[in-house]
């Protein structure tokens, strides 16, 4: 799927920065940011930064990757909760992936996503990597 | 609202039909259903197709399918849910006719999946996913379901043998239908030696890539009495929908749009869940058939595996699932699914089940649950036998 | 007094053996051991390169700076030889991963092993001259040897940062000194993929010439002596050179055991220097000088001497030590791992 730059560059504050936001009636956070809480209507809201630990909650290991992530293969991908509730999806990457768990403890580092082809843009965003330090 | 009934249907061709282009498909399906029923006149068409842009570049579905019926001039609007789509195109033509608007239409789907390749597939139906935070970072489709399968065996203990049990049964169920795309029986020792597509989903957990399309016909008591042909009654319709992200859910072992259009698909039919004699429901992978079993309300969270291990769920069962044999066997031509899924009830509720498929003692009550994506969005029909 | 403020690092996970290496091509792996004191470098993997690695360094620099917000940054510079683009900096994705732009001045770096050293005196300059209140310099690559060639035995990757500030100093800088002159030892023109370099060239009229002109310089200019110092980092191609190249100037093994990374790191190209001295710093006691030179082919040396200052007690550990990153969690990788995530295998595009 061909990523143009403009809607990467769109997402920089979530994907570099880790920017929710936190609804003022429900205290609730949500990422990626959206005007409207889900849950009450709400649409007054504030910026926070998403907390970068959590624990997965589930994942699987890719074996068979469409076009962009051929050479990532295998690769895992979790849903992890932070340690704010807040959930999201990324890559589990620096791992072993059959070692990878349910519960285990996972830090959001900044890495290469995607690359557009030998001579597209790339775009960056968040991965997972274990916790050991 | 008016009272809606099916009173034909009809099927192209399912598998990698190299020869038949998307309009033909849709064509040989049309015609079908036109003469099955018998129906001299359309008063409108739709058409569920999930992504004719992608897999063969070709948008504006409803014009070219009316004009390819030899039909120019006739209404025509393509729908689209994702794998949705089928079922989505019925209930428009659902409420076509109950709103009073139209006497006859035709509930079609289509999909021509094999003119891409498999990246351009793939491609294709990770749009059903939420792209920006999911398929960036690497999502597909079977790793979407898998990790639905991972949290749903640590939360309820859900086995490797529960999956490979569904693949089996549908399977079994297929391979007694006409227009299935692997119309043979595999062992469960089979799907789970196959290979890993996305842990812990084999090969064998995943419906096939498939070229086909379906076709119903849907009117008002009137003409269904007028044709002189078997039809039954469309009791209760519904949609649901929820987060198109996973990580967003409130809880992802179980798939609350499927919960949400079941329930107010059997509040609109007058029914329960235990009314309801077999179900057509959305088996994409295995994992997606226990957990719709489970979100529909007929075994509780956790229970459908066991269920389905101890044949609950097979043909001869007390609630058979997908007799049609699912999409797993019948095949999954991602915008026909759901009208399929209406064709297989049909014919069970009609007793025009091919080859030993009918299940026993004529069932009277039936259900049909077509999903999009990971379960973003569900459309649930509850049918009955009329005349 | 300019200054370090906060200082961070970041290296893969990823290990190669020399002997892996040395395996494929048929080459002595007792040889690098030995002669070059080289044992394994890191690899960095398919998702990681000169940008990310900068800018997880950066952000250990700020919680080690505690003090500055990323708003306060006045520039960011991030030397390289291996920057991501030919054309689109490196910088701008680095200071909008830490929020520091749109008021910020930005550039990116490059001569050869010594770009993140230039990113530092620049920085230092600018925070001095009272330009701005905070600089950032990292010093980062993702660095190629070519298949076969002694370079791909050293080629690593890893990232320095360093916020510098004229106030709540870690590290003071007393003294700087550039040395440079035109000395063809290593190169890469524009269009190749891998460098080239002169062989033996490389040494005594390249690494050794420029580090000891500099090293010299900086000692005549400040009137200190090698004794004088608590440590000493130099850039480091391989395990031997800054060995041989402290030893000859007058300082021991104990002063540079801290920095000598690259018998398990490899050559950090840019980082090597600056990953030294924050590996150094994480030992270092209030008080202690430390003397740094980098090196960079084409070819020149920037050096600097530090004093470390009460302050850095108080934030070593607010961030991952280097060495930790260095020695612990490893994974060993072999060949073809290393040649899919190094993209040494040749696929239609």
């Amino acid at each position: 799927m061909t990523m143009f730059s403009a809607r990467n560059w769109r997402e920089y504050p979530q994907r570099y920065r880790l920017e929710a936001v936190k609804f003022k009636k429900s205290g609730k956070t949500y990422f990626p940011p959206r005007q409207v809480d889900p849950e009450t209507g709400d649409t007054e809201r504030e910026m926070v930064v998403l907390p970068d630990t959590g624990k997965i909650l589930t994942y699987t290991v890719i074996r068979t990757p469409g076009p962009m992530f051929k050479d990532l293969a295998p690769y895992a991908l979790a849903i992890a909760e932070l340690t704010d509730g807040t959930r999201l999806m990324a890559q589990v990457t620096d791992c072993d992936v059959d070692a990878i768990k349910i519960g285990m403890e996972v830090r959001l580092e900044f890495r290469r996503v995607q690359s557009e082809g030998a001579s597209g843009v790339l775009s960056y965003g968040y991965k997972f990597v274990p916790k050991w330090y | 609202m008016r009272e809606v009934y099916v009173v034909g249907v009809g099927m192209s061709e399912w598998g990698e039909i190299w020869q038949k282009s998307i309009r033909d498909l849709f064509v040989d399906a049309a015609r079908a259903a036109i003469s099955n029923a018998g129906v001299d006149r359309l008063d409108s068409l739709y058409v569920g197709c999930m992504s004719g842009g992608l897999f063969v570049g070709q948008e504006h579905i409803g014009a070219l399918m009316a004009d390819y019926l030899g039909m120019r001039g006739l209404p025509a609007v393509r729908v689209e849910s994702a794998c949705a789509s089928g079922g989505m195109a019925f209930r428009q033509a659902f409420l076509e006719v109950a709103s009073g608007a139209s006497d006859v239409v035709m509930a079609s789907g289509v999909e021509k999946m094999t003119d891409v390749s498999g990246d351009g597939c793939t491609d294709a139906l990770a749009t059903a996913a939420d792209q920006e935070y999911e398929v960036f970072h690497g999502a597909t489709f079977p790793g979407l379901y898998a990790m639905m399968a991972h949290a749903h065996m640590a939360r309820y203990g859900t086995t490797r043998e529960m999956l490979s049990a569904v693949a089996a049964k549908n399977h079994r169920n297929g391979a007694k239908n006409p227009v299935a795309q692997y119309p043979f029986e595999i062992t469960a020792e089979a799907v789970s030696k196959s290979v890993m597509v996305a842990d812990p989903l084999r090969i064998l957990d995943c419906s096939p890539i498939t070229d086909g399309a379906a076709a119903v016909i849907v009117t008002t008591k009137e003409v269904a009495q007028k044709l002189k042909r078997p039809y039954i009654k469309v009791l209760g319709s519904a949609i649901g929908t929820d987060s198109i992200a996973l990580a967003q859910r409130a809880d992802i072992t179980t798939i609350k749009s499927a919960t949400i259009a079941t329930e107010k698909a059997l509040k609109m039919a007058g029914k329960a869940i235990g009314d309801i004699r077999f179900a057509e429901v959305h088996d994409c992978f295995t994992i997606a058939e226990i957990m719709v079993a489970e979100s529909i309300g007929k075994f509780a969270p956790g229970k459908a595996g066991e269920a389905i291990l101890s044949c609950e769920t097979s043909l001869e069962g007390k609630f058979p699932i997908n007799p049609s044999g699912g999409l797993k066997s019948k095949g999954h031509p991602v915008g026909a699914t759901g009208v399929a899924q209406i064709v297989e009830v049909y014919k069970q509720l009609t007793g025009q089940a091919e080859n030993g498929r009918q299940i026993p003692k004529s069932p009277t009550l039936g259900m049909a649950q077509n999903m999009g994506g990971s379960g973003a969005s569900s459309v649930v029909h509850v049918l009955e036998v009329a005349g | 007094m300019a200054g370090i403020v906060g200082y961070g690092a970041h290296l893969p996970r990823h290990r190669i053996k020399v002997e892996e290496i040395a395996k494929v091509w048929g080459q002595d792996a007792e040889s690098y051991k030995k002669g070059l004191m080289l044992r394994e470098k890191s690899v960095p993997p398919p998702d990681m390169d000169t940008i990310t690695l900068a800018v997880e360094a950066a952000r250990r620099a700020l919680k080690r700076a505690v003090v500055v917000k990323p708003s306060e940054i006045g520039a960011v510079y991030v030397g390289s030889e291996s920057h991501p683009y030919a054309v689109k900096p490196t910088g701008t994705t680095v200071a909008e991963a830490l929020g520091a732009t749109p008021d910020i001045h930005c550039a990116d770096f490059e001569f050869a092993c010594k770009a993140g050293s230039e990113a530092m005196f620049v920085a230092l300059s600018h925070v001095a001259s009272g330009y701005m209140k905070y600089a950032l310099a990292i010093a980062a690559d993702t660095s190629q040897g070519a298949p076969g060639d002694a370079l791909e035995f050293s080629a690593a990757a890893g990232a320095g940062a360093f916020i510098m500030g004229m106030d709540n100093l870690i590290a003071d800088c007393l003294f700087t000194h550039s040395y440079m002159t035109d000395t063809p030892d290593f190169w890469r023109r524009e269009h190749q993929f891998y460098p080239q370099h002169g062989g033996r060239f490389t040494g005594e009229e390249a690494y050794f010439k420029h580090t000891k002109g500099a090293s010299n310089a900086i000692l005549k200019k400040s009137g200190m002596q090698p004794k004088d110092f608590a440590y000493a980092v130099f850039h480091q191609p391989n395990g031997k050179f800054p060995q041989r190249v402290a030893l000859e100037l007058g300082f021991t093994q104990e002063q540079i055991n801290p920095g000598w990374l690259a018998p398990t790191l490899g050559n950090t190209y840019s980082g090597a220097s600056p990953i030294g001295l924050t590996a150094t710093l994480d030992v270092a006691k209030p008080g202690d000088m430390i003397f740094m030179c980098s090196y960079g082919s084409g070819a020149g040396s920037d050096a600097f001497i530090w004093k470390v200052t009460d302050r850095i007690n108080q934030v070593r550990d607010l961030a991952v030590r280097t060495k930790k990153l260095l020695d612990e969690n490893v994974m060993y990788v072999q060949y073809g791992t290393y040649a899919k995530f190094r993209h040494k295998i040749i696929k239609n595009d």
